[in-house]
């Protein structure tokens, strides 16, 4: 068999595609991230806890109700997105205009409160969600199998991520979008409902969130704290790729899981530092991030 | 025939702590250009801001055709037929030229249809893909303006469009302004630049220290020269 610097081609082949897998996963959370932050500067350290929420709400959906994969795919991020549009309205509105790090606080207190009343309720041990049918089973790629939800995974990442790149930076709402960012209060004056805007956008960002939790639940344990371990790790995505950018943590999100995936097999002992190592470097050399501007 | 679109009165405005406006009163008859003068500081650009609800807080009465807004969040208020240019242009960098043109929402039916906003500015369709503030100076004034003449606003609020930009463009401008009131619009402009306003407004009013203290017609202008020498040293 082939193979680079002693290790097989086919071993490689095979991180890349789990990195791209993982890479999906950070792709849809850093661009949730990236949105908020760009249009109402909050740090939403809730993140991990809406990805969280999503996967549960699929795997009660399904207990509870029989809700298929295929439904909870579509609700749960809406249902989740409505809750995020309500935490907006009620709590996130009171700290805008004021100091970064109470936006920073008040979600992290979030995180802590849904992750424990989760805990709470369900334990501390996971719960597996069936893969659907119709994902289940997989391709022989020649150098790896292939399990057909995984490609699945990659797909749907690489679809949303860039139709939702597509519509801010080329469609009408978009241009709205990006003239928020830039001079909120001179957008209002034109009569635009600025409030709703902003409660849309983080309902948004944080259906982005549930939307991986569902496609994460038949691949990971569901439990209280699966979205915290991934939310520091796409915390690090967002710096590396700018602070806001779209398509830095789109472009970021991807290629980190893939990096990830090739110090796995090059030198597995530095795995999980290699993104902080990156980040670091990425803000000595260019500390507004790879695709950020200032 | 003299319908009210403007009436303010007893408008005070705070930005944080400090307290900017101190009792405007002013009002703008339907297809009037009203000029607000004064020094830099004065109050006008406050004035136009607090008129749309952008300040921090503000207190008093402003009716815009009757009704009573000084509650209404600035959506709503555009909403009621106001176009802002405000000083500075404000035009979006990450927007495109075409993009900042569409941006604000029409606000009433009967705004100028795009082709004819071409037609008036030549310049904009040409540049439509640049990046809004790749454009020129004047070209970017010409884009404040005609994003607004879009949604169908017919109460201008015009903050110092003439600043800054070349005697060439500021004589375009005069213009152009010269053509809206013809069509009908009500303006209310704010004017560092006395001898671009004085040929197009039909009323004045001096602001100082954030008060309005005295408003004369465009007939009595002349016989006004000393006040406006006292206030603004032209």
């Amino acid at each position: 068999m082939t193979s680079v610097f002693g290790i097989p081609v086919a071993v490689i082949l095979g991180q890349l595609m789990l990195g791209l897998v993982n890479g999906s996963f950070y792709a849809m959370l850093s661009l949730g991230l990236a949105v908020i932050f760009g249009l109402m500067g909050v740090v939403n350290f809730a993140h991990g806890a809406f990805y969280t929420l999503g996967a549960f709400a699929a795997l009660l959906a399904l207990q509870l109700f029989g809700i298929n994969y295929w439904v909870a795919l579509i609700v749960a991020p809406l249902a989740v997105g409505a809750l995020g549009m309500a935490v907006e309205r009620l709590l996130l509105r009171r700290v805008y205009g004021l100091d970064p790090l109470y936006g920073l606080l008040l979600t992290f207190g979030l995180a802590l409160i849904c992750e424990g009343s989760l805990n709470q309720v369900f334990g501390a041990t996971g719960q597996s969600y069936p893969v659907p049918p119709a994902l289940a089973g997989g391709f022989n790629l020649g150098f790896m199998f292939l399990p057909l939800y995984r490609a699945w995974v990659i797909a749907v990442s690489v679809v949303v991520c860039f139709s939702t790149w597509y519509v801010i930076e080329r469609t009408r709402l978009g241009a709205t979008l990006r003239a928020a960012r830039e001079n909120t209060p001179l957008l209002q004056s034109f009569g635009v409902n600025v409030p709703l805007l902003m409660a849309a956008t983080f309902g948004g960002g944080v259906a982005l969130a549930a939307l991986a939790g569902v496609l994460a639940s038949p691949i990971v344990l569901v439990n209280s704290y699966m979205g915290s371990s991934l939310v520091i790790v796409v915390f690090a995505v967002v710096v590396i790729g700018g602070m806001g950018s779209i398509l830095g943590s789109i472009v970021g999100g991807l290629a980190l899981g893939v990096i990830e995936g090739f110090t796995k097999v090059l030198y597995p002992e530095a795995s999980n530092v290699v993104v902080f190592l990156i980040m670091a470097l990425v803000l000595i050399l260019r500390p507004a991030g790879l695709f950020g501007r200032d | 025939m003299a319908e009210e679109v403007l009436r303010i009165a007893g408008l005070h405005a705070y930005y944080g702590e400090s307290h900017v406006l101190h009792g405007v009163d002013c009002h703008v008859e339907r297809g009037e250009v009203v000029t607000l003068l004064g020094r830099n500081g004065a109050g006008r650009t406050t004035t136009m801001k607090a008129l749309l609800g952008l300040v921090g807080s503000r207190s008093g009465s402003v009716r815009i055709h009757g009704s009573e807004t000084i509650g209404l969040p600035p959506h709503r208020i555009a909403a009621l037929g106001v176009g802002y240019c405000p000083e500075e242009r404000g035009i979006y960098a990450s927007l495109s030229t075409e993009e900042n043109l569409m941006l604000p929402p029409a606000v009433a039916a009967g705004g100028m249809p795009v082709e004819e906003i071409y037609a008036m500015f030549p310049n904009l369709r040409e540049r439509r893909a640049s990046r809004g503030t790749n454009l020129s100076g004047g070209e970017q004034q010409m884009l404040a303006l005609a994003r607004i003449l879009r949604t169908g606003a017919r109460l201008l609020l015009l903050d110092e469009i003439s600043e800054g930009l070349a005697p060439v463009i500021v004589q375009a401008l005069g213009r152009t302004i010269g053509r809206l009131r013809a069509h009908g619009y009500t303006i209310v402009m704010s004017e560092q630049n006395f001898r671009f306003a004085a040929p197009l407004a039909d009323r004045f009013y001096i602001m100082e220290r954030g008060r309005m203290v005295a408003q004369f017609a465009a007939g009595e202008l002349p016989d006004r020269m000393p006040l406006l020498r006292q206030y603004l040293g032209v």
